[in-house]
């Protein structure tokens, strides 16, 4: 009884991550390629679907932490927070950080809007685009209490994840950061 | 030996007890409605400047509240939507009851004003209301713009039957393949139960 009870949260947290693990048999990688990807600061903007960006970042076991910080041009409150991830890229990418800029402008707004924008600002990060339609299947994949709104990051280490539905200050990322470095 | 039970007992109870409460602490968070809450009367300035609540619709079944703004691309991308549902519903008995609940202090393109003029522009069919107080949002429990709640009435009271997206498609309304929230309509009307009851949709914050 005491064992039951002691294992009860092993079991309930594992659960929802299994769905995620059939999804990726089935998943093609020839998708990350079909569609061109855009220059934009001297390096690619490439375009992935939700299943392509899982298995690029969400599934890798690479002991790299990726901070995918998902943003759009129109959307002030991610603008406002961009300089922070900025400098944390900076800051720990010699310590297997890679910060990724995942951003869900429209895709007819890509070379318009992101590049100049990417451009402009000078990001160094890497800059992704997300462009998958059925936000309904992908949201819930992402995490099951995402209601949609941007900003939101996510901390990913060998699959292992983090969820943050809020903006960012650097010092603030730096401390959640930390808790997997 | 006695003592040894009663102490395993507590034992036992103290670790179920804590493993009952780290799961519920992962559960969503009970911010806002879910599907079968009773929905808070509204009184909102709707953009011709008159009053508007749900009594003001005392022949409707139901009412489709979207929480929108003037210039989230989604939910200008949706705004011919709304339009076209509120065309399609209200006359089943449902109309369209938009929301703006972005504070202008913070998102200076949401000023009444600014809604009046997108109002008579777009030539809106519906009340395109004015959050002021910042409250509605709120207790609904909306986080973004567009955000709809579906409500039916029930012995006078305003039940939530459906919460989410527009479709399955917000960014373009010509490759939607599901209507959510029209398929959600047209079960209440055929007085069934809504089957998809939630959907998501990437949207933008609301600013307050």
């Amino acid at each position: 009884m005491l064992l039951l009870f002691l294992l009860a949260p092993y079991f309930f947290s594992c659960g929802e991550h299994k769905v995620e693990e059939i999804n990726l048999a089935e998943t093609s990688v020839e998708v990350v390629k079909e569609k061109k990807p855009v220059m934009a600061g001297g390096k690619e903007i490439v375009s992935y679907d939700y299943d392509a960006f899982d298995l690029a970042f969400l599934q890798q076991e690479d002991d790299k932490i990726y901070v995918l910080n998902f943003w759009a041009t129109w959307c002030k409150p991610c603008i406002k927070e961009l300089p922070a991830f900025e400098r944390l890229n900076a800051q720990y990418k010699d310590q297997n950080v890679e910060v990724v800029l995942v951003s869900l402008d429209f895709p007819q707004k890509l070379e318009s809007a992101v590049v100049p924008f990417v451009n402009k600002k000078e990001l160094k990060s890497k800059v992704i685009l997300l462009d998958d339609d059925d936000s309904n299947r992908w949201i819930p994949l992402v995490d099951e209490t995402w209601s949609g709104a941007i900003p939101v990051t996510l901390m990913v280490k060998n699959g292992e994840r983090k969820f943050y539905e809020r903006p960012f200050t650097f010092e603030e990322l730096e401390i959640e950061l930390k808790t997997i470095l | 030996m006695r003592t040894k039970y009663i102490l395993t007992f507590l034992l036992v109870a103290a670790v179920g007890t804590l493993a009952i409460t780290s799961f519920k602490t992962n559960d969503t968070n009970t911010y806002g409605y879910t599907i079968g809450s009773e929905a808070a009367d509204i009184n909102l300035m709707n953009t011709d400047g008159t009053m508007v609540s749900y009594e003001s619709f005392p022949d409707a079944e139901g009412f489709i509240v979207i929480f929108t703004c003037n210039t989230c691309p989604y939910a200008v991308a949706s705004e011919d939507r709304i339009i076209a549902l509120d065309a399609e519903f209200k006359s089943q008995g449902y109309p369209v009851i938009a929301i703006n609940p972005n504070d202008p202090a913070v998102q200076p393109a949401d000023t009444f004003e600014l809604m009046q003029e997108k109002a008579a522009n777009k030539g809106f069919t519906f009340p395109y209301l004015f959050d002021s107080s910042k409250t509605v949002y709120a207790e609904y429990g909306a986080k973004k713009t567009p955000h709809v709640y579906l409500l039916q009435k029930e012995n006078g009271k305003k039940i939530v039957k459906y919460i989410g997206a527009i479709d399955d498609n917000v960014r373009n309304g010509d490759a939607v393949k599901e209507r959510f929230l029209a398929n959600a309509v047209n079960e209440l009307i055929q007085g069934k139960e809504v089957s998809v009851k939630e959907t998501k949709a990437i949207g933008c914050s609301i600013k307050v």
